[in-house]
């Protein structure tokens, strides 16, 4: 079946590329100062986009409230980024600037993302380091004080600003204290253990959320002006991933469901540099920072199986593959082709360690010329942590790494002013789709949320705000609703009890059961099958078995899932089991997504579209565009969208990194 | 590996609480220890008993989330490591392990090993910050840092909040906590305007939040994931000092 095409409007203003948000900032309408109290925004997520989101809207006066699955808004995910930030500074003086930065991060991503909102991500990356520095974030610096940088994938000036291996970390608990400050001036609350399960559209508009409060149990509504979902990405799709256990799409996908799309979810990442699996009740992957690539040299050894302990292997007998395929830029190789040339080297036989999933990343040319120290102060953290893991001291021997799930490129779909589909419902961060088309460069996630964070949803949410009238904002300010007290503004729409009964019925439903697997086996499962059919490499035979598989599993789940425990108490088997509810429903848009687009680019690599020696083969005729998903109901094919893609700019070209 | 796990269960925070034993088999040395609390949680749910709650997210040592007491030590026996990064090859084969949660009045269990360290936050939100709003800040390379400052203050900024700490001090104090945000600001150029108000706030909030003092005991430094030097509590004593007798400019307000 062809299913119907509408062409979307992604509202990129006119005029010439560098100029078009300063232009278009210009147009956005403020929210008069005395009015901005009386709009409540809720911000759902405290990575770096909705921290940095909550405290710069709260800042300008809106009443802000956050959500986060966590125990407090600073442990959300992003905390976990190791290497470091984009940013286009030139304090190197290798030539950097904000064009080039631009187009490193436009070819990065295989043409498949939006010019003008790549260009504007370069053109904020600058004051995003000013204002990091000015909060406190303690920077790498050289020893003359000014700030040092690092070179990262997929690009030849070092732009990588850094705080050892914890730049996320530090990135985050930056926006963390900006937002910390703003709870205490009272111009914003966060709401800790408390999971978005359903989003309230009245009236077209996007005017609440449904929340459940994951200590007690209890299901509210709450209402707003607008909603910002800054919920990362759903590589736990794949169950064992780089990211966080609790990571999920529930957040993006009930909103998909409530009528925003979703766009591209088949773009996915796989990190080259992981920490092998272990095999039996793993449950998680762990990355090593790519900045590791600096300085390391990515090898295997020539002959196939070769057993002997790394160090017995001559210099003659090893493959520096990435060197040998990309003289150009060897190591630095973007990730999507890194994680693809490991894959191949490991499934001739020549992968290193357990059950050969693995390749040797070796430090020790830099150990040797730089010594132990500096190589300590760059990477002890990396180091120290891989020892914990395998109990294998990495200074002695090569570190053995292996492709892993890490970022989603694929997001619900929003325009340039970061707004879904759904009017009032604003996505950012690596929830929505936007700046890194189908793969992402190093170092760019952290950059993309500060930016959609601090220097751009905020304006362009004022500019919503400015055209609706305060429904929820008001009565707050009456009840002193931000003192810090866990409360909930019931609205009076019908919507809202609706939802919030739908979200009740729904976790009584899984409760009910009371089958014999738990909800993890069914997660495990399903993350073979999607890592199977849609990890590395993808094909037409392949996805079609897992789109007839997911919806028998799906069923297998809802007649057989155990989910111990009680409604109204601290449950995280619950927690979980809805998770992955929402994940046995999202797999088959995914692959559904991995079908339609028969081409390979990026992270998205279909075995039947393959240059001669075997690197990813676009097709600009018939997919250079966006695929916007849009819900039907339930048991419907999706509706696909297009957004074509214009390079006005960067001209279409195959990519090359030899 | 067959372990026994004598784990400490608790209904609500009104419940009193007691220790339970459970039996797992097939642990693997490569398995981390939450994997391990993973594999009794699977084995329980078959059983049709209630999983064990415990708090986890990243697993890789750096979210704080995880806090567990083992065989009575914050985070385990590993030096510098969170308990998602301690290994079940630490273990012997019939060993009995203890796990509690973090014990403090200011930490309220929730829920079996599951407690409430919103106090920390609270702390943060009295003065753990530099006050600039977005847009405001100057170009970055404005004001140099000297490398041995930016060091220091990173040293101390590298704490992930997971509040061992206070669990391994015999005073459930956290200054080890408040010290490592007080000494990362004070390091830097852009924490000098508020220096004074915000040690002093801060350590305020601390003691209205019913943490205890230090007294030298360095059990802090030994279960930080981090390994943040006691040092800083040194910094954050002097600090305090500093700030409760001179008066400037900032009192005035």
């Amino acid at each position: 079946m062809t299913p119907l095409m509408k062409t979307l409007d992604s509202m990129v203003p006119s005029g010439p590329l560098p100029q078009k948000w300063e232009r278009h900032r210009l147009t956005l309408k403020p929210v008069a100062p005395a009015d901005r109290r009386t709009y409540r925004v809720i911000v759902v997520g405290t990575g770096l986009a909705g921290a940095s989101a909550a405290a710069t809207l709260a800042e300008s006066g809106f009443s802000v409230e956050c959500f986060c699955y966590q125990d407090s808004a600073r442990r959300a995910h992003s905390i976990a980024a190791q290497g470091g930030i984009n940013a286009a500074k030139n304090y190197p003086k290798d030539g950097d600037s904000v064009e080039r930065l631009f187009a490193d991060t436009i070819k990065g991503g295989d043409f498949r993302s939006r010019e003008a909102n790549v260009y504007r991500l370069a053109e904020v990356s600058n004051a995003i380091i000013d204002q990091c520095v000015a909060q406190g974030v303690p920077f790498a610096r050289e020893y003359d004080g000014y700030l040092a940088n690092r070179s990262f994938g997929g690009a030849k000036v070092s732009r990588t600003f850094y705080c050892r291996g914890q730049t996320g970390q530090q990135l985050l608990l930056g926006a963390y204290q900006s937002l910390m400050r703003q709870v205490h001036a009272g111009q914003a609350a966060v709401h800790a253990r408390a999971e978005m399960l359903d989003l309230i559209v009245v009236d077209g508009r996007a005017q609440g959320i449904i929340v459940r409060d994951l200590v007690s149990g209890a299901v509210t509504p709450h209402a707003a002006d607008a909603v910002i979902l800054a919920t990362g990405g759903y590589s736990t799709l794949f169950y064992l991933s780089t990211n966080a256990k609790g990571c999920n799409v529930t957040a993006t996908y009930r909103a998909y469901k409530r009528g925003a799309y979703f766009a591209n979810p088949c773009l996915t990442q796989i990190h080259p540099t992981c920490i092998p699996p272990h095999g039996g009740g793993q449950s998680k992957l762990t990355l090593m920072s790519e900045s590791l690539r600096n300085d390391g040299r990515v090898w295997v050894p020539t002959q196939p199986r070769d057993m002997r302990p790394p160090r017995d292997i001559p210099q003659a007998e090893r493959d520096y593959f990435l060197e040998r395929k990309y003289p150009s830029y060897g190591n630095l190789a973007p990730r999507d082709i890194s994680s693809r040339s490991a894959k191949e080297v490991c499934d001739a036989g020549h992968g290193v360690g357990p059950g050969g999933l693995g390749v040797y990343l070796d430090l020790s040319d830099a150990i040797a010329r730089l010594g132990k120290p500096v190589i300590r102060e760059r990477y002890g953290n990396l180091f120290q942590m891989y020892e914990q893991i395998t109990g294998e001291n990495a200074y002695d021997s090569p570190m053995r790494i292996y492709p892993a799930p890490h970022y989603t490129m694929g997001g619900l779909w929003v325009d340039y002013n970061l707004m879904s589909t759904i009017p009032g419902l604003f996505v950012i961060g690596e929830a929505n789709f936007s700046d890194h088309g189908a793969n992402r460069l190093g170092a760019s996630a952290l950059m993309q949320g500060l930016a959609d964070g601090y220097f751009i949803v905020p304006f362009t949410v004022a500019d919503y705000l400015a055209g609706v009238s305060p429904g929820h904002g008001r009565a707050d300010a009456r009840h002193s609703a931000l003192a810090g007290v866990r409360r909930s503004c019931v609205a009076d729409a019908p919507e809202f009890a609706e939802a919030a009964g739908g979200v009740e019925a729904r976790v009584k439903r899984l409760l009910g059961v009371r089958g014999k697997k738990s909800a993890d086996a069914f997660h495990r499962e399903l993350g073979r099958l999607m890592w199977d059919a849609c990890g590395m490499s993808r094909s037409a035979e392949g996805l079609t078995r897992a789109l007839a598989r997911i919806p028998a599993l799906r069923e297998e789940f809802w007649d057989d899932v155990n989910v111990p425990g009680e409604e109204r108490d601290f449950n995280q088997a619950l927690e979980h089991a809805g998770r992955v509810a929402d994940f046995l429903e999202f797999a088959e848009l995914v692959c559904r997504d991995a079908l339609h687009r028969e081409e390979s680019c990026g992270g998205h690599f279909r075995v039947e579209h393959q240059t001669p020696d075997g690197e990813a083969k676009r097709d600009d005729e018939r997919f250079c565009y966006v695929a916007a998903w849009e819900h039907q109901g339930e048991g419907k094919p999706p509706l696909l969208h297009k957004e074509p893609l214009v390079f006005e700019h960067i001209p279409l070209a195959q990519r090359s990194y030899k | 590996m067959k372990l026994t796990l004598r784990l400490w269960r608790q209904r609500s925070a009104r419940d009193t609480g007691r220790f339970e034993q459970y039996q797992v088999a097939d642990i693997s040395p490569d398995m981390s220890f939450l994997e391990m609390l993973d594999s009794l949680n699977e084995q329980l749910c078959a059983e049709r008993k209630e999983p064990v709650a415990f708090d986890h997210d990243c697993r890789e040592g750096i979210c704080g989330m995880c806090s567990l007491v083992i065989n009575g030590l914050a985070h385990g026996s590993d030096r510098g490591v969170a308990a998602c990064q301690l290994h079940m090859r630490r273990f012997k084969d019939g060993d009995m392990i203890t796990i509690e949660p973090w014990r403090a009045k200011a930490f309220p269990i929730i829920k079996d090993l599951v407690v409430d360290r919103s106090a920390f936050d609270r702390i943060i939100q009295a003065g753990g910050y530099v006050s600039v709003d977005t847009g405001d800040a100057p170009e970055a390379n404005t004001v140099p840092v000297p490398k041995p400052a930016a060091e220091t203050a990173m040293d101390a900024a590298a704490c992930i909040g997971c509040g061992a700490c206070v669990a391994a001090c015999p005073n459930a104090s956290a200054m080890l906590f408040v010290a490592a945000k007080v000494s990362h600001l004070a390091k830097l150029p852009q924490g000098q305007e508020e220096r004074r108000r915000r040690v002093r706030s801060m350590v305020e909030a601390m003691d209205r939040e019913g943490f205890g003092n230090c007294t030298n005991h360095f059990e802090c430094m030994a279960a930080c994931p981090k390994s943040i030097h006691v040092t800083f509590i040194a910094r954050l004593n002097r600090e305090y000092l500093k700030a409760s007798t001179r008066r400037s400019s900032e009192d005035i307000h």
